[in-house]
């Protein structure tokens, strides 16, 4: 955060601004909230489209069927509310009815990760990529600021098939246009040549500031912005590697099962190269300030930093 | 071409057959309640739903549409999708086999014409049947959602979650079957977690709900027809059918033990003499 000028606003919005461009250009998409409409900033498609709406109440299992139902009959269906009570509390439902079904449902989750702040451990899920990067045919998408949300938001409707959408409550830097965002298209913010960071969500504001101070220290370090976990963009993962030779990974999430997982999987089969990871460790979050929780947790700047320079010693 | 009242019989006849050659073939599958519910699924199938079983639509615009919630009694299923044209009764000969499109629970992973949604992990299809009927009101479609249920998938929390909100909704256009055979895996639905009175329960939701013989075909018949002119009166329609879980086969019945467990070759036996052929087997 050290640039006071840049402009912020939380991912979230960027969602709701998406969903409800979408609602004007296709008829199709339809909208299901299980209480949480303001927080999911769902509230301008709600007020346009009444009839496309859907309450669902404090009811997360029943939204999911509903969404699959949806789905069959030729909807498009966005389903909205916390990314804890879109995964892990309907793990099943979106498993059966959605995933094995191949339903064409865009699963759309609000608060993930530690960033959440003050409400703590019980809705900072840390756990969400790894959940639903493990369903067959699942899509997972965790873009890094509002307009890239945005984007993605579009972007999953043209997509046939299951996808997770995973956004943030903070305000946040806006550093990307809503035309880079391509599904599985791996985005290139910084070159370098030293170490290759591939950042996921909030992350990847952390990312490029720590690459700013690490040139100071005159080390060249490339960001790349994997919003896409699942597919993988694994040619463009390979190319950086080929000529850095070492890799951070960096991701509000869980180690086991996240971004970085999926990295050292496809470096092991066909590079096998340092890497270290920016993730939480086996831990459930706490409440306290979003920033101050990145620290405490080891995602902060100086964390990417720390992981980088580990990375280019064991070169 | 509606099938008269003795056509149905012996269609029920041949259900049964197919039923438990089928799980005897492969020892393995789920019986009991498949048999308890062949009345229902040859009535729907053969002369309530209107549907296309030709050209196989997923979307269902502007037909009936059948969803299966509780997926292990897939043998009854595929046996009706088979009879009603949605694909080769041959086929049922590969139920539960490698490569099958005839899985253990219905799928749509397989491409099996008729499936819509995969059950088997109980209290999900009245949900989906929720999203299909809302997609339906969106559509103006007035086509309906039926949906079957067993008894002891309603312990299912899920299921009351669906129950709240096609009632807040108004989904008229949905027929809830709950097949009322009392029986669950571990014993008799009273012992294990009896909650009676359903009828009470679906109607302090504000459900439209009746009653039928789920074994006695002209009460099926007469029941399912009551409940299309009850639909898209501003309430979701619920049908308590009671039925004998391994109806039809005398050994069978009067237990909760053929839940989930095949004959051997002496019981097929005489499960089929109990049932003769009619229209012949697959």
């Amino acid at each position: 955060m050290t640039n006071p000028t840049i402009e912020k606003k939380d991912t979230r919005s960027g969602f709701g601004a998406g969903l409800y461009e979408l609602g004007l250009q296709n008829k199709d998409v339809v909208a299901l909230c299980a209480d949480l409409t303001g927080s999911l900033k769902m509230n301008a498609f709600q007020e346009e489209f009444p009839k496309r709406f859907f309450q669902m109440g404090i009811a997360e299992a029943n939204m999911m069927g509903m969404a699959a139902g949806l789905a069959t009959a030729g909807k498009i269906p966005f389903t909205g509310t916390f990314a804890n009570f879109s995964t892990g509390r309907v793990y099943d439902q979106i498993r059966q009815s959605i995933a094995y079904s191949h339903k064409n449902v865009k699963l759309c989750a609000s608060h993930a990760g530690l960033t959440l702040g003050e409400d703590g451990a019980t809705h900072q899920i840390l756990e969400d990529i790894g959940l639903m990067k493990m369903l067959p045919g699942m899509v997972v998408i965790n873009p890094c600021d509002y307009n890239q949300t945005k984007a993605a938001t579009m972007a999953i409707a043209e997509y046939y098939g299951p996808v997770y959408l995973r956004f943030g409550r903070p305000k946040w830097p806006i550093f990307t246009d809503t035309k880079s965002f391509q599904i599985g298209k791996a985005l290139h913010m910084r070159e370098g040549k030293d170490v290759t960071i591939f950042a996921t969500g909030h992350l990847v504001w952390n990312s490029l500031e720590a690459a700013k101070a690490l040139e100071e220290q005159g080390i060249s370090a490339e960001v790349i912005n994997i919003h896409t976990i699942k597919p993988l963009d694994n040619e463009a993962i390979l190319d950086a590697v080929v000529s850095t030779k070492c890799v951070v990974t960096a991701e509000e999430h869980q180690m086991n099962g996240g971004l970085g997982d999926s990295i050292c999987q496809l470096l092991s089969k066909n590079l096998p190269t340092p890497v270290e990871m920016v993730a939480v460790n086996d831990s459930f979050g706490e409440s306290g300030k979003p920033i101050e929780l990145l620290d405490k947790y080891g995602l902060g700047v100086k964390d990417v930093i720390a992981a980088a320079q580990r990375a280019i010693a064991r070169k | 071409m509606k099938k008269t009242s003795s056509e149905l019989k012996n269609q029920v006849n041949q259900t049964r057959r197919d039923i438990v050659r089928m799980v005897h073939e492969v020892q393995s599958g789920h019986p009991g309640g498949s048999l308890g519910c062949a009345e229902f699924f040859t009535v729907l199938f053969q002369n309530i739903l209107r549907h296309n079983s030709d050209e196989f639509n997923m979307s269902a615009n502007n037909e009936d549409v059948f969803i299966l919630s509780n997926g292990h009694i897939s043998p009854v299923y595929y046996s009706a999708l088979a009879h009603s044209g949605y694909f080769n009764v041959s086929e049922l000969n590969t139920f539960r086999k490698l490569n099958t499109r005839l899985q253990g629970h219905p799928t749509t992973h397989e491409g099996l014409p008729g499936v819509r949604i995969a059950s088997g992990s109980l209290g999900q299809g009245l949900s989906v049947a929720a999203g299909i009927s809302q997609a339906k009101k969106l559509d103006n479609d007035n086509k309906l959602v039926y949906v079957l249920m067993g008894d002891g998938e309603l312990q299912e929390g899920q299921i009351w979650e669906a129950v709240m909100y096609a009632a807040h909704n108004k989904l008229d256009n949905i027929i809830a079957t709950v097949d009322v055979n009392g029986r669950q895996i571990d014993g008799d639905t009273k012992d294990i977690m009896g909650f009676t009175e359903l009828k009470s329960k679906f109607e302090a939701f504000n459900w439209n709900v009746i009653s039928m013989d789920g074994n006695d075909i002209d009460d099926v018949q007469e029941t399912l027809y009551k409940a299309g002119m009850l639909s898209g009166n501003g309430k979701p329609i619920c049908i308590l059918m009671q039925t004998e879980m391994g109806n039809g086969v005398d050994f069978m019945m009067g237990s909760h033990k053929w839940h989930g467990i095949p004959p051997n070759d002496e019981q097929l036996a005489s499960a089929l003499v109990q049932n003769p052929s009619t229209i012949g087997d697959y």
